[in-house]
């Protein structure tokens, strides 16, 4: 078999690692705001938040990621027109590496927002009653009280959430990013060792994955100090 | 792998394809170019037409094709590369200005684009197993045809192959109906000549098979060759492409290139 497009596919690594880490920064960001604006006590941005709970979890991820990238930059283009600006063949050209990161954290972050939404209800409403009573501000309540909690329910979810993101960046693949994916299909078109690459493209996402799930799972324990476990 | 053969797959989904011809009404006709920088898309997975090399590098029939019309056309060229589902809609959101990548011309194509000549043509075989069949649709009565999904073949195989009393089954990628032809789950495939030939026929695998019949060509089914595609505006550009496609094949450039990948003709008739 021919391996000599190894290195190539295994430098597509790091792009995939790179969109991964975007993506989750702006799933992260966007969960908890939209997490909170759905446990608002005002009515805009509970609905808000819904719509976009309902509308990014009810469309497939290939069809956004296809929308955002080329409709939005027909967009683009057909309002640079408008204003009368030539843009001499894609001067305002959406980068493939942007849009795919914001489209894969824009997606996800409707996950997370569930995942955040369950876990900030998990914490009991008394303890806030009651630190409230201790006189805390609600800034200290939400730091001291809420939030450690809060991670601790949110973490199994979370990780969850992570790895189902760090595989679906292989969908950037479709607007022309050459990660890991695209490479392995590229090397294995070349080579008709198709199988070959795959494993390897396969072997890699394992690794990300495992290695992240080793250390969210340091981090579950960490925040999970002080609750009792049952012993099996 | 290879995916696709004379690559004509539909591209995408209805709705998608719906929602971009809305936007591009939006647009307002485009500004004239002078066509001093051409941008050209190629999906580099189609070896030895378009493809990667080890370190990373653009290469092929379609890529050299390219470079030389853009020598004649004195145009500055860069390569963008797009996935295949993408690489229409990346035209037409004007990602880059031509397709040089074994795009069959088809009328289907020809209502989101438009077409320069045909640059090479690769006829259709039908494969099997040594001296089993000729290869007509008669002979296929009540066996098991493998054809890739949404490829021209499978086209053919439900336009004649099926009523002609054919099981037409279609599989993803060209490998896969390989495999089954060589475990006897198949008795047949339909296959892109330089596919069938360098993916299965000319391979350890390919033992015992033989292309079945003559070439087929029929053009109702397979189209006129592949050709460089364009946004329907940019008629100057497809002449210009014409042209300097006229001028590689008269001058011997474009044989000089395609000695360099193929030991047949494949430019067709």
């Amino acid at each position: 078999m021919d391996a000599s497009y190894l290195p190539y596919v295994l430098s597509g690594a790091s792009l995939t690692l790179a969109v991964a880490a975007g993506a989750l920064a702006i799933a992260t960001l966007l969960g908890i705001v939209a997490a909170a604006a759905r446990l608002s006590q005002y009515r805009v941005p509970r609905a808000v938040a819904t719509i976009y709970a309902t509308l990014i979890r009810g469309v497939p991820d290939l069809v956004l990621m296809l929308l955002i990238f080329y409709g939005g930059q027909i967009a683009v283009n057909a309002i640079a027109q408008r204003l009368g600006r030539d843009d001499g063949g894609g001067a305002i050209d959406i980068d493939p590496f942007v849009a795919g990161t914001i489209t894969i954290g824009f997606i996800y972050g409707a996950y997370f927002a569930e995942t955040f939404r369950g876990a900030m209800l998990a914490v009991p409403i008394g303890q806030r009653e009651a630190a409230l009573a201790c006189g805390m501000s609600r800034a200290q309540v939400l730091m001291r009280i809420v939030f450690p909690q809060m991670v601790r329910h949110a973490l199994p979810g979370f990780t969850n959430n992570w790895l189902v993101l760090v595989k679906a960046t292989a969908l950037v693949s479709i607007i022309g990013l050459t990660d890991l994916m695209y490479r392995a299909k590229q090397a294995g078109a070349a080579t008709r060792a198709a199988f070959l690459y795959f494993v390897v493209a396969a072997a890699i996402y394992l690794v990300i994955t495992s290695v992240s799930m080793v250390a969210l799972r340091w981090v579950e324990s960490r925040y999970g100090r002080g609750v009792r476990r049952a012993v099996a | 792998m290879v995916t696709h053969m004379n690559r004509s797959r539909p591209l995408t989904c209805p709705l998608f394809a719906a929602l971009i011809a809305a936007m591009t009404a939006l647009a307002s006709p485009g500004f004239a170019r002078d066509w001093g920088d051409v941008r050209i898309g190629v999906d580099a997975t189609y070896k030895p037409f378009t493809y990667k090399t080890p370190d990373g590098k653009l290469a092929g029939f379609d890529v050299d094709i390219a470079n030389a019309l853009c020598i004649e056309m004195k145009a500055k060229c860069g390569f963008v590369e797009s996935s295949w589902e993408g690489i229409i809609p990346g035209l037409r959101a004007n990602k880059f200005d031509a397709i040089v990548s074994s795009m069959s011309i088809t009328e289907d194509r020809k209502k989101a684009v438009t077409f320069s000549d045909k640059y090479y043509q690769t006829p259709t075989n039908v494969i099997a197993k040594a001296g089993s069949i000729d290869g007509s649709p008669a002979s296929l009565k009540g066996k098991r045809v493998g054809v890739l999904k949404a490829s021209i073949q499978e086209k053919y195989a439900k336009g004649e192959l099926a009523p002609a009393g054919a099981t037409v089954v279609s599989y993803d990628s060209t490998q896969q109906s390989y495999l089954d032809l060589k475990s006897g789950r198949l008795d047949a495939v339909v296959v892109d000549k330089f596919e069938g030939q360098g993916g299965f026929l000319n391979t350890p695998e390919g033992k015992g098979f033989a292309i079945a019949g003559p070439d087929l060509a029929d053009e109702k089914y397979f189209g006129s060759g592949a050709g460089i595609a364009m946004r329907k505006e940019d008629i100057d550009l497809r002449d210009r492409f014409n042209v300097a496609l006229k001028t590689i094949r008269a001058n011997g450039t474009w044989k000089k290139i395609a000695d360099k990948y193929f030991d047949f003709d494949i430019y067709g008739k």
